[in-house]
């Protein structure tokens, strides 16, 4: 067998495996049987890297290897399914290889002591074996499995504390929100589907390059799936699940929703970029670009240290969808792949803050205080000093700061998107939602930098008790801080200024497939962007020090006062501080009409139709007698009414009669569709 | 009898009957024998198209797994038959409907 | 000769599994299905399939029968006479039926079927042991697993509460 299918073939089964062991018999192994998961996950860690170092020492950008099986077959199609590996998958596979043993070595201490550790353990594995499929599919059939898979793991995860009606409520938001996005994936799929015969992404691409399906037809299909990636990676309209899914365990949101499970929607995109018109381009560059400047501004005013994070993980998502869209994608990856390893260390740093919260707060018996409000926190430095540093060389490399990540693949990002700017002449609202979007991240990260870890501590007995986390939740920290310095990302090229390097080298941009040479070729991309990078690189500079300096002045000097300015913008603060009321205005568009729908034929139930017509008859008698010249209008609304509260009752009660719980009338209708069928065939 | 057509006409009017009893019979052990008029149908057509498609035996194999099948299903569906005759004292299908609500 | 005990056999089938779909009495309704179990028996007789007639007596028969007859009388009170039972929605569920069924005949009837012809084999269980023990290893197997599995589970499910 090729050992590349070997290995995957373990990488992707071995945490299944781990899951069905852990579901069975985790409870009664020795240490809830977390050694289980946590052998699985480093095992895969170890094969990722094999495959990485293979993949440097081979330095092939077309390296491309495809494995697939059929899975179904019938006269008229064939279903496939199977592995793609190449530079793209293997980077993929260790970035969730890494973040996810993170994860696991980071829960041995946060999760200690939970009555359903096993448990937690083994929807962690149920989760990396999805997000390994979707890594891997080399179909979309397959993919889409995985994406529910994902999103199931997600749920469990979400949900994992379910005893409060919030978290569980949290889990089933984000459930259904996705369901949203993932009816607008599946029409996708299917348009591909039927106009082209096959899921896999290699006869699509070659279905598109032959013009089986065209125009208006393609844009749908690019926008379908488009909307699988709004839902999964939480893009505006569909970003309210990610913010109430901090709710879940702290690991679960570093590995889940900042670092991979919301990255999987870029990712799709990424893959099937080659098909995607000028149309749905631009549309997913204004969605993109929108998220990005639209969940800074709502990250400047939170006070939550986890929420900071999640709309912060918002704003990135929609900073690498605006460049899928601009069509310098591979930036896109490029930003998955660094900020996959920063935010995933700011929420362990997050994590372990809380986790000596939690603690301080313990041994005062404090149970009201709230252990994730930064305004409870100050001056934390001088105890937790390992975690300081980790979550500041994040926050530097999330603000775009040269000699961090973040650096690289922003300057990348902001470079395509003015390059878009040049080619056209037009769409310069993007540039204010990129450079914006910048600005903001730098301000936002600091404030909550300056507000958790300098100052005075706003609560002094609780700073007496804490206290630096264990080693376990260390090295985590330690690991994926060193991994945020541009180096990894660059070698052999060692000038901080320039992403040229291994990645760019080994990752290489797909030619789009649309006929007819609407969409700008990959020379032409690259040709924009190189003159575009110095400009996009002196601005995004000149505005992440804006940010930080003004971050600086309003939390660490405290020359500018934050409560004064709030003050004067009102207006603004308050839609901020409000999350733009999107929540409040789903609530009133969606929501309450339905709840007013059902009141509304309640009323007409009770108050007309029982009132008038039961109760009224004798006073309906006494009226005619009195007031014949009105008794038309009266018999009339009777009639109306009447008829209207009857029909309501009518239908209600006919449809009450399918559902009779009654198994034999269920078969006897399936029955009858069938014969409808055969009739309808027939005809 | 050397006529493919006769062996699926008997099928088909066992699996009528059979889905007759599994519609109408209130009595969840007589909804069992219409589920086994129904398995037995499907094999009787099996066997006629192993035979008359060359004498192909997989066709055999296939009732063999049917015929496994069955008794499995009969095995556990007695079971539960018998739990809820145990719970509602009657093991007339429209009477188990609690999960209506 | 043959012909007649074949169209005896047709004619005991259709008959029995009326009187399974419609009699009022149950363990009447258990012992027609023996019959309809024997003629069906009878045809893969005709059907060169020796093998599968010696099982449908042994297990539809001996087995499954038995233990629906068992079933009957665990859950019915035998001390009263009657043992019947009652049909609900007779009338449509017979429409719903006889359409299918005039829908099949009709399918049967439009079909082009594909026929070829083959000598009889002396026997098949030697066929049918080879098949089972090289290429149906693993359903063999599965199987099997699901009869253990079957057999717990009803064990279990039967099994009174303490």
């Amino acid at each position: 067998m090729n050992i590349f299918l070997q290995y995957t073939l373990l990488i992707y089964f071995l945490p299944l495996i781990a899951f069905g062991i852990q579901i069975f018999v985790g409870k009664r192994l020795p240490r809830q049987g977390d050694w289980v998961s946590i052998g699985a996950v480093l095992t895969t860690l170890i094969l990722s890297l094999a495959l990485f170092a293979g993949m440097l020492l081979n330095y092939n950008p077309h390296f491309e290897q495809n494995f697939s099986f059929t899975w179904l077959e019938t006269a008229n199609f064939k279903i496939t399914m199977g592995f793609l590996i190449d530079n793209i998958t293997i980077i993929m596979l260790l970035v969730v290889a890494i973040v996810s043993s993170a994860s696991h070595i980071f829960s041995l201490k946060y999760m200690a002591g939970d009555p359903r550790y096993s448990r937690f353990y083994a929807y962690l594995s149920l989760f990396t074996f999805s997000m390994n499929g979707i890594v891997l599919a080399n179909s979309l059939m397959l993919l889409y499995m995985s994406w529910e898979l994902v999103g199931l793991s997600s749920y469990l995860l979400i949900g994992f504390w379910f005893e409060k009606d919030s978290v569980a409520n949290a889990g089933k938001k984000a459930f259904l929100t996705n369901r949203v996005g993932d009816i607008g994936f599946f029409i996708g799929i299917m348009l591909l589907f039927t106009a082209i015969g096959s899921f896999s992404y290699s006869d699509i691409f070659a279905g598109v390059a032959d013009g089986r399906i065209t125009g208006t037809l393609l844009t749908l299909a690019g926008i379908g799936l488009f909307m699988g990636a709004v839902g999964k990676s939480a893009q505006f309209p569909l970003h309210i699940w990610l913010p109430d899914a901090m709710e879940g365990p702290t690991p679960v949101s570093a590995l889940i929703h900042a670092a991979t499970m919301v990255a999987a929607g870029v990712f799709m995109m990424v893959r099937v970029f080659p098909i995607l018109t000028p149309d749905a381009q631009i549309l997913i560059a204004y969605i993109g670009g929108f998220t990005a400047l639209f969940a800074a501004t709502i990250a400047i005013t939170r006070t939550d240290i986890k929420q900071v994070l999640a709309y912060s993980t918002l704003s990135q998502l929609g900073y690498m969808i605006m460049v899928v869209g601009t069509g310098a994608y591979i930036a896109a990856f490029f930003h998955l792949v660094i900020h996959a390893m920063f935010k995933a260390n700011l929420f362990y740093g997050a994590g372990s803050v809380i986790h000596g919260m939690h603690h301080a707060l313990h041994d005062l018996k404090d149970h009201k205080t709230d252990p994730q409000d930064m305004r409870n926190m100050g001056g934390l430095k001088a105890k937790m000093p390992i975690t300081f540093w980790a979550m500041l060389i994040s926050s530097l490399a999330i603000s775009g700061i040269p000699f961090f990540s973040g650096f690289l693949s922003k300057d990348a990002i902001l470079a395509g998107t003015l390059a878009l700017v040049e080619r056209t002449h037009s769409h310069h609202l993007l540039l204010i939602f990129g450079f914006g979007a910048a600005l903001l991240t730098a301000f936002y990260m600091f404030r909550m930098i300056f507000i958790t870890f300098y100052n005075q501590p706003s609560r002094p007995q609780i700073f007496a008790r804490m206290k630096e986390s264990p080693r376990a939740m260390l090295i985590p920290l330690i690991v994926l801080s060193v991994l945020s310095v541009y180096i990894f990302y660059t070698l052999p090229n060692i000038n901080p200024l320039s992403d040229k390097g291994w990645f760019t080298h080994l990752v290489e941009a797909k030619e789009s497939l649309v006929p007819g040479g609407i969409n700008p070729t990959v020379h032409d991309i690259e040709e924009s962007i190189h003159h575009s990078h110095t400009p996009a690189m002196i601005t995004s500079l000149i505005v992440a020090a804006m940010g930080l300096l003004l971050a600086w002045l309003m939390y660490f000097k405290k020359t500018l006062s934050a409560e004064v300015w709030a003050k004067r913008l009102k207006p603004l603060y308050n839609l901020s501080y409000n999350k733009y009321y999107i929540d409040e205005i789903y609530n009133k568009v969606l929501y309450r009409p339905f709840l007013k729908l059902a009141d509304w034929v309640a009323y007409l139930d009770w108050n007309v139709y029982d009132k008038y017509f039961i109760n009224g008859f004798g006073k309906v008698t006494v009226w005619l007698a009195k007031i014949v010249g009105i008794a038309d209008y009266e018999g009339l609304d009777q009639g109306v009414v009447d008829s209207f509260g009857r029909g309501t009752k009518r239908l209600g009660g006919s449809l009450k009669k399918l559902q009779t719980g009654k198994i034999q009338s269920y078969i006897l209708f399936a029955a009858l569709a069938v014969v409808i069928i055969l009739i309808l065939q027939v005809l | 009898m050397d006529n493919l057509q006769v062996y699926l006409i008997i099928a088909a009017l066992l699996f009528s009957l059979g889905l007759f009893a599994v519609i109408t019979r209130r009595n969840a052990i007589a909804v069992l024998m219409g589920v086994e008029l129904i398995l037995n149908a499907a094999n009787l057509n099996l066997i006629a198209f192993a035979r008359f498609g060359g004498m192909n035996i997989t066709g055999h194999i296939f009732a063999l797994f049917v015929i496994v099948l069955a008794a499995a299903e009969v095995a556990v569906a007695l079971a539960i038959i018998l739990n809820i005759y145990q719970n509602f004292n009657s093991i007339n299908v429209d009477e188990a409907q609690q999960l209506k609500q | 000769m043959i012909n007649l005990v074949f169209w005896f056999f047709v004619i005991l089938i259709v008959l029995s599994a009326f009187s399974v779909v419609l009699n009022k009495n149950l363990i009447y309704a258990a012992i027609s299905l023996l019959l309809t179990f024997l003629g069906i028996a009878a045809l893969y007789v005709f059907l060169w399939a020796d093998f599968m007639a010696g099982t449908q007596v042994l297990i539809y028969i001996g087995g499954i029968l038995i233990l629906l007859l068992f079933g009957i009388m665990l859950t019915h009170k035998i001390t009263s006479v009657k043992i019947s039972h009652t049909s609900v929605q007779k009338g449509i569920g017979g429409a719903v039926v006889l359409v299918l069924f005039i829908g099949l005949l009709w399918m049967i009837k439009i079909t082009p079927w594909k026929m070829e012809s083959a000598m009889e084999p002396e026997q098949t269980v030697n066929t049918i042991g080879t098949l089972l023990m090289t290429d149906f290893l693993l359903p063999f197997e599965v199987a099997s697993v699901l009869l253990l599995g079957a057999l717990i589970g009803a064990a279990v499910l039967a099994r009174k509460e303490s």
